[in-house]
């Protein structure tokens, strides 16, 4: 048994007698004796680090490593060497959040180039710390419209990915929101007229682009919209394909959010992510969260701090902007030092991969008897829907026997629904898409 | 020596890179995406090699202090040392994608589940999420919970819910974020909840209690049975903010004192580490009268089968994030309560609560004390006659960075003014707490002789204190280049 405590048994007698104690029940009396734990706690015994390693060595985890097509919200994608040698310097991971400047300028620095970074990826002026993920981030972006316009009716597409979807109605419940959604067309993009036609009362609307099937949304004819009736554009954005799609900022978007979890972060059966958000100018007071500023000391020596604090919990409690007490820092580093290591061309780079074998994997899959792609007439990135003739969970099924995590049937999110996302990255060679495609055309 | 660090965007040569990439292996199809979606520009991301991405990144740690660094007694926070195995065992987990079919993920069922069970002994309560991202979150969740429960029983006059001024202030955010009217209770001269004030403000709209027991005095709440019975007599549920769970383990559990609703941080009680201010994990523990409102899914265990997530919840609140939760988080946390055990956990929260009466028992003379009691894992001490020769908090905290140590929480509970909180943690050795003691004891001293010192303190660190004023005033958030002459 451990229990990382460093004093020895006598050393704990001595502490105690200087404080003029006998034993450790002493230090516990102001506990009421009906409210103590009479028995041990029912737990196995302390295990030492080689047993502990070794149960952990006997969970299958094989599943990770088998050839997968499949994102909708996680993507696997390459994390350079450099991310975990950063992340791995105690310094930062065993660190709390930087409420003394002067001696956490490393992790200030750190987020102000982080949100500098994020700035710059997505187009807006102003970005947060970071959030817990890309749900939230919606959520809070939600929070973010209330607070600019003072109205509560939100437009939601419908492209926007099911699990955000499900995060904001959890929210928009308690905090007393009306969401109205807005239909995709037969091309898989949001439809502007349900936009024009609910448009009246609202603080904004929250369009994802790639959205959830994949599509690529013009986000700017809905900008134009939006603001002609005074409301505001939030777009959730995959950051990746910000290495090749127009920035959001540049499309008319007031507030850019989205899961950042694409650069540089293990899936990890689903956490932890990074919740991005960004803002015009004009929206930096309503961000959430941590804000990293740049000032001076007395000297002049450039300096970082925690900034805006105004707007936060801690001073306004229950007139806060948002309940949002920590951030994601080691997350956000992790993005800060993905996107330093792969640069304007490196993430250019990525993207093209995403997109060039997403639309290989596509033809592919066009090529195979009974296959057929739901909205062939619009632009994709890594992503796009597929309808087969087959059952799409014994086609699943099929696959996995043969080593291969097929796309998403999007049953899981819409019953009755037939169809599949797939995904590809630059993680999926040609050798393995090929291989894939020749699985599925014995399993069809 | 005062110094800043260049920027990465100073750093930056157009033309390098520290990341390479396989060559396309596809054919490269033309106009695969109309011209209005597409970059015109390309993204002014800095361009670095990678050696000097790293030496960067280095520098900038060592411009920072975390828990390896040194003693970290940061009140409510809970900074005890990280096992470094613990960092080593998500590693396996790293590439399971989280829409994997179920089966494929049943690891992760089994260790979520498993979590939970030792989380429900712990704390007494019946059942567990782990979707929560962090202690705010937990709250959050956790008060949609109560709000769903009364809801459900057509209760909807309950929008109340009461607070104690000493509480955390994402307690009050959290309640109204969830739908709920924040009503302050007053805390006595003791430190304890006022029972007359609270027994006066419970009613028919009262939909719970939120507490930190131990309260953030670093006090045990005596009366908590009573506090339990006055707020369920009215109709309410008790919320507990579990940030301070870390004297209590095998000594009291929440559920045992009343609480219906609980949340852990497991990056202050489990040991996983602060991350710079995340990821933490804060999962969520109720009493079974609640359980059919938590989050889905929820994790479960059918027949002596395997655990599997059960989506099937009519009642749920629903989705607060995506997937599951900060599952590396809680690998972590899980690591560690195996390691501890239920002897090792008890083990950990006395001497916790041991170091902490130490640093109390040695620096009350020369400071002010809020409550001069037996504390729990932390303390709560005032400049005292400090404040008469000038000297205030702030300028104790900076003076404690010169001389190797972070500071305590300052200005925390707002009740008590110029507060310093130390939470030593039990993860110190004796000797650390006899540095950090006599480090406080010639601050004093030095505030008799030389207060001006203090003043300027701290003398050692990369920057001196920064302007917060000006960083408001002015904000400036990003980088934005000079332009060139």
């Amino acid at each position: 048994m451990r229990s990382y405590v460093p004093n020895t048994i006598e050393e704990q007698n001595e502490m105690l007698h200087a404080i003029g104690m006998e034993n450790m029940e002493e230090l516990f009396e102001a506990l009421p004796e009906n409210v103590r734990l009479k028995r041990p706690l029912k737990m196995p015994q302390g295990l030492s680090e080689l047993e502990l390693s070794a149960y952990f060595d006997s969970f299958d985890v094989s599943a990770g490593n088998l050839p997968l097509f499949r994102g909708a919200g996680a993507y696997r994608h390459h994390i350079p060497a450099v991310v975990g040698a950063v992340l791995s310097r105690s310094e930062f991971y065993t660190a709390y959040t930087p409420y003394q400047a002067e001696m956490s300028q490393g992790l200030l620095q750190s987020i102000f180039e982080y949100q500098t970074m994020i700035c710059e990826l997505t187009g807006m002026d102003a970005s947060n710390a970071s959030v817990y993920d890309g749900a939230t981030a919606c959520a809070e972006a939600m929070l973010m419209l209330r607070g600019a316009t003072r109205k509560s009716k939100v437009l939601v597409s419908a492209g926007l990915h099911p699990e955000y979807r499900a995060t904001l109605n959890t929210y928009a419940r308690f905090a007393g929101f009306e969401l109205v959604e807005l239909p995709l067309n037969e091309l898989g993009l949001t439809e502007l007229s349900s936009l024009e036609q609910n448009i009246n009362d609202a603080a904004g609307a929250i369009i994802q682009s790639p959205n959830f099937f994949g599509c690529v949304e013009d986000l700017a004819p809905a900008a134009n919209l939006l603001h002609e009736n005074k409301a505001l554009l939030v777009a959730v954005v995959n950051p990746i394909s910000l290495g090749i799609l127009k920035r959001p900022g540049d499309a008319g978007a007031d507030i850019a959010v989205g899961e950042g979890q694409p650069l540089g972060m293990p899936l990890s059966a689903g956490g932890p992510y990074l919740g991005f958000m960004a803002a015009k100018q004009k929206y930096m007071r309503n961000l959430p969260g941590r804000i990293v500023g740049q000032t001076v000391d007395a000297e002049g020596t450039r300096a970082f701090v925690l900034t805006l604090q105004a707007r936060e919990q801690h001073i306004r409690r229950e007139k806060a902007a948002s309940n949002i007490c920590s951030n994601q820092s080691l997350c956000a580093l992790s993005a800060g030092v993905y996107l330093a290591a792969m640069g304007p061309q490196g993430l250019k780079e990525v993207a093209t991969l995403c997109l060039q074998k997403a639309h290989y994997l596509r033809d592919g899959l066009l090529s195979l008897k009974g296959m057929s792609e739901r909205y062939p007439n619009t632009p994709f990135f890594n992503e796009f829907v597929m309808e087969s003739q087959s059952d799409t969970i014994l086609l699943n099924v099929r696959l996995r026997e043969k080593g291969f995590v097929g796309g998403l049937p999007l049953h899981r999110y819409f019953p009755g629904n037939g169809g599949i996302l797939y995904c590809a990255t630059e993680m999926n060679s040609r050798n393995e898409i090929d291989a894939f495609l020749n699985a599925l055309e014995v399993s069809l | 020596m005062r110094s800043s660090a260049p920027l990465l965007f100073e750093l930056s040569k157009t033309g390098r890179r520290a990341a390479d990439l396989p060559p396309m292996d596809v054919p490269e199809l033309d106009g695969l995406l109309p011209e209005e979606l597409v970059a015109k520009e390309p993204l002014p991301l800095p361009e670095m090699s990678e050696v000097e991405l790293i030496r960067h990144y280095t520098r900038l740690s060592r411009r920072n202090f975390g828990v390896d660094n040194g003693s970290y007694p940061l009140g409510s926070c809970t900074m005890k040392y990280n096992p470094k195995i613990n960092e080593q065992l998500p590693a396996c987990f790293n590439k399971l994608h989280p829409l994997l079919d179920e089966l494929d993920l049943l690891p992760v069922w089994e260790l979520m589940h498993a979590l939970g069970e030792l989380l429900c002994e712990l704390c007494g309560m019946d059942q567990f999420t782990h979707q929560p991202a962090a202690g705010a979150h937990g709250e959050l969740t956790g008060l949609m919970l109560i709000k769903a429960y009364h809801d459900t029983r057509l209760d909807h006059e309950r929008n109340e819910i009461l607070v104690p001024d000493a509480a955390h202030g994402t307690n009050p955010a959290s309640a109204a974020l969830a739908g709920f009217k924040t009503i302050e209770v007053p805390s006595t001269a003791d430190g304890d909840v006022d029972i007359e004030a609270l027994k006066a403000l419970v009613g028919p709209r009262t939909a719970g209690l939120m507490l930190t027991n131990p309260s953030t005095l670093g006090l045990f709440e005596r009366n908590i049975l009573e506090i339990s019975n006055i707020v369920h007599d009215a109709g309410g549920l008790l919320y507990y903010d579990g940030a301070n769970m870390n004297a209590i383990m095998g000594i009291a559990r929440p559920g045992d004192m009343g609480f219906d609703v609980v949340h852990l941080n497991l990056h202050k009680t489990l040991s996983t580490p602060h991350g710079g201010g995340g990821p933490g994990a804060g999962s969520v523990g109720v009493k079974k009268e609640l359980i059919p409102y938590l989050p889905a899914p929820v994790i479960l265990k059918r027949h002596g089968g395997p655990a599997l997530p059960d989506y099937n919840r009519p009642l749920s609140i629903g989705r607060v994030k995506a997937f599951y939760g900060n599952f590396s988080v809680l690998v972590k946390a899980y690591a560690y309560v195996l390691s501890l055990g239920g002897a090792g956990l008890k083990q950990a929260s006395e001497n916790a609560v041991l170091n902490a009466n130490y640093v109390q028992h040695h620096l009350k003379g020369e400071f002010g004390l809020a409550n001069d009691r037996v504390c729990m894992h932390e303390c709560v001490l005032t400049p005292g006659p400090l404040l008469e020769r000038g000297i205030h908090t702030t300028d104790i905290a900076k003076a404690l960075i010169d001389r190797g140590f972070h500071p305590p929480t300052i200005y925390f509970p707002l009740i008590v003014p110029e507060a310093m909180m130390f939470e030593p943690t039990e993860t110190e050795t004796r000797e650390n707490l006899d540095e950090l003691i006599a480090a406080m004891l010639d601050i004093a001293e030095v505030s008799k002789t030389d207060p001006e010192a203090l003043h300027r303190a701290p003398e050692t660190t990369p920057i001196g204190r920064p302007d917060e004023t000006r960083a408001a005033r002015n904000p400036v958030v990003r980088f934005v280049a000079e332009p060139k002459e």
